[in-house]
């Protein structure tokens, strides 16, 4: 997925002038993830470059090159340093078509590795997409794999609007499904491992159904997609697993039709409990599926503490708490 | 268990002096409400006395401009100095009017919010020159990234009053659609950015919006404003180092007009240094400059905006004023500074000081005065009147509801397509 990544930013780099890449260590060393490894070899410092430790700077000067008629691509080092930067995000990028009617606005996106299960403690682990998706005026993405990963990124370059890349890191070097005491399985193994050469778009606002199925639907994204396809593998459920790759736009129509057809779901996600995405899913669900639920919408999530360094496992939502949630909806 | 003191050196095994309780320090203004005005604080050096480097000096080598005052009108009206001469007597008397216009502007305005028009106003009162001579400096295409007390450079650069006030009523002629609180004007094609009400946000920005220009070879180049209080924003600190950094073309304003909102200038530099001065550890060169002299503001921008349009880099400025109205109209400023202080105020008034430089220049006079200044009353009244017949936030026709659902994305996503249902079914 590292490589679908830095092909995204390489293909944009190449077709429109206006973009440019920053972050910390992502110029001349390529970034500590490999993401922009040979950029700035190929596209010089001008267009891809070293910034000083300040993601409020980063995010700033991103947006007051956006306003000029730059497309910046920044990459914000962990999702867990995001913070400083928040108010950029939330309160400028997020604001200025709005604010100014369209004058000026922030073509800007700001990539970071997300999520757990590398052992990275509490502030190398976290995911705060809900953090994105509570702010009116931010996009907030979320891919599950190469193929996604630059077509989505591609796309998220190309919009008009402020885009939250978040790239979950466990699944940088392999589709994961959850028993972190077996051996890595690589990307080249998979068919979504497979990304084409050159432009193309995976549109936001558009979910993909992983696995067709009509017991339940699980609602998912990110690391968890291959953990819960794992899951119910593992326990014989036939569910259908919805990848949502964009948390908003949100493609609600998907994850209405699928809820109608089955009457059941659990919402499955890396990040903690209480006023997680998952909060928002479980209330459209019920707005938009009441009549055809036939047991409580539930949520496997990471539990409501700081992502701990040696309960890595207990805290990470893994296969077996997924099926048993599953078996729990499918019992009611 | 071994803990780290059991072994090796630990706190306690050097002798150490007896020791007494700290104590916490707060700064306070030398005087409060009830007191006698008192700027003896503030050292004033006589008019043209200050040395104008060439623009390509390193910044070790002016670091003392950074703790004295530019000045260029003297006490009798006199332009002295190796900094004066920047302005013709026409290009002078253009600056006094665009000073004399946002005076009146801000009356007329301010009344409109005491009359119910609108819900809030800041005025610039003792700070026209800074904004309105720079201005005067930059060239079009450049970009100020504003505070809300800098509405000198949309008069300045020629931009209409009818717009601008229409945003203040919030009205349907509002080109901002209602969105944004009065004052927080945005005319990109006047080169002023959409202004915040998060303060210090703006300053980084131009330091990003500069290096754009920079990384696509153009020659704009950015002025950033922040005020004294906000100096103390990590966004100050960021845009420094970031235009350090990447010699960014961008003039860095710091207008010090020894307010922030009731806290005085000294719960931002702890008094401990010159706003100026923050500067030199960031190897940018800086200038400290009386800000109530249209003279020295002028030539000291014009030094600025040359050096970032030769690749020399940042510039910061400290612009030392005194915010002679109150924060804005929610502000009562006689409970935490005395009534007569902005009288006391040593560097006087900016109107008042070039209007006597011209005269004494031989190029203006008092009749000549009184008619500009009847002319911009009569200019604001008339223009607030056509204003109002769009409308005012208390009476008239708004805004309507849908123009908040549009712009928060280019294209309205489906979530807020369902919401604009919503409120049109009257959820």
């Amino acid at each position: 997925m590292i490589e679908a990544v830095r092909d995204a930013m390489d293909v944009m780099l190449l077709r429109d002038d206006n973009v440019v890449v920053f972050g910390e260590d992502v110029g001349y060393f390529g970034g500590v993830f490999r993401c922009t490894d040979g950029l700035q070899e190929k596209y010089g410092s001008a267009r891809v470059f070293d910034t000083p430790i300040n993601e409020s700077g980063i995010v700033g000067v991103a947006v007051g090159m956006g306003a000029y008629g730059l497309r910046p691509v920044a990459e914000v080092q962990f999702a867990d340093y995001v913070y400083p930067a928040y108010d950029q995000l939330t309160q400028e990028a997020a604001r200025l078509r709005h604010r100014s009617n369209g004058q000026f606005i922030s073509p800007l996106t700001v990539r970071m590795p997300c999520g757990g299960g590398i052992f990275g403690g509490q502030t190398h682990s976290q995911s705060p997409e809900a953090l994105f998706t509570h702010v009116a005026g931010l996009k907030t993405v979320m891919p599950s794999n190469p193929y996604d990963a630059k077509g989505l990124l591609i796309a998220s370059i190309e919009d008009d609007d402020p885009v939250i890349f978040l790239e979950p890191k466990r699944v940088y070097n392999g589709p994961f499904d959850g028993h972190h005491d077996k051996p890595v399985r690589p990307w080249s193994d998979h068919p979504l491992g497979e990304v084409p050469e050159g432009h193309y778009r995976v549109e936001l606002g558009e979910a993909a159904v992983r696995r067709e199925g009509n017991d339940l639907t699980i609602i998912t994204y990110g690391t968890m997609v291959f953990v819960a396809l794992a899951a119910i593998e593992e326990a014989g459920i036939d569910a259908e697993v919805i990848d949502l790759r964009s948390l908003l736009p949100l493609d609600i129509d998907a994850i209405e039709a699928s809820v109608k057809k089955t009457g059941r779901c659990v919402i499955v996600h890396e990040a903690t409990l209480t006023s997680g995405f998952g909060a928002e899913l479980s209330a459209q669900i019920q707005e938009t599926c009441f009549s055809s639920l036939e047991a409580p919408v539930s949520r496997v999530t990471g539990w409501d503490t700081p992502y701990p360094h040696a309960q890595e496992w207990h805290y990470f939502p893994g296969p077996k708490r997924v099926a048993a949630a599953c078996k729990r909806a499918m019992e009611y | 268990m071994v803990t780290a003191t059991q072994s090796g050196v630990g706190p306690g095994d050097e002798e150490s002096p007896e020791m007494s309780p700290l104590r916490f320090h707060v700064p306070v203004p030398t005087v409060r409400p009830g007191d006698e005005p008192d700027f003896s604080h503030v050292e004033i050096p006589p008019a043209g006395t200050v040395e104008r480097p060439p623009v390509d000096v390193a910044s070790e080598d002016i670091r003392h401009l950074a703790h004295t005052i530019m000045r260029i009108l003297n006490r009798d009206g006199e332009a002295v100095g190796p900094w004066a001469g920047t302005l013709t007597d026409e290009q002078a008397i253009e600056g006094l009017r665009a000073m004399v216009r946002t005076r009146a502007y801000d009356a007329r305005m301010q009344m409109a919010q005491r009359q119910g028009k609108t819900s809030f106003y800041v005025q610039c009162t003792g700070e026209e020159a800074i904004a309105c001579a720079q201005q005067m400096a930059l060239s079009a295409g450049d970009m100020n990234f504003p505070t809300y007390r800098q509405q000198g450079l949309l008069l300045t650069a020629g931009y209409s009053v009818l717009e601008m006030m229409c945003q203040v009523y919030s009205n349907s002629g509002d080109v901002l659609r209602g969105r944004q609180l009065p004052v927080m004007y945005s005319v990109r094609d006047a080169g002023f950015f959409t202004i915040s009400g998060n303060l210090g946000t703006q300053y980084v920005q131009a330091v990003g919006y500069a290096m754009a220009s920079a990384i696509k070879g153009d020659t704009a180049i950015a002025s950033a404003w922040i005020g004294d209080g906000a100096t103390a924003s990590n966004d100050f600190h960021s845009a420094l180092v970031y235009a350090s950094v990447y010699r960014a073309p961008v003039v860095l304003n710091v207008v010090n007009n020894q307010w922030a909102i009731s806290s005085f200038q000294g719960i931002a530099s702890g008094n401990a240094a010159t706003f100026a001065s923050r500067a030199h550890g960031y190897g940018i060169p800086s200038l400290r400059v009386d800000g109530n002299d249209f003279l020295a503001v002028h030539a000291a921008s014009r030094w600025a905006i040359e050096r970032a349009r030769q690749n020399l880099g940042p510039t910061l400025i400290e612009w030392v004023t005194y915010r002679v109205a109150a924060h804005s109209t929610s502000d009562d400023p006689s409970k935490y500074r005395p009534r007569e202080e902005s009288d006391a105020w040593p560097l006087g008034d900016p109107v008042i000081r070039l209007k006597n430089h011209l005269i004494n220049r031989g190029c203006w006079s008092e009749e000549q005065h009184r008619q500009m200044e009847e002319d911009a009353s009569a200019e604001m009244l008339a223009t607030a009147k056509e204003a109002e017949t769009y409308g005012t936030l208390g009476e008239g026709p708004k805004p309507p509801a849908r123009q908040m659902f549009e712009g928060v994305y280019k294209d309205m996503p489906p979530h807020l397509q369902r919401q604009l249902e919503q409120i049109r079914q009257g959820y």
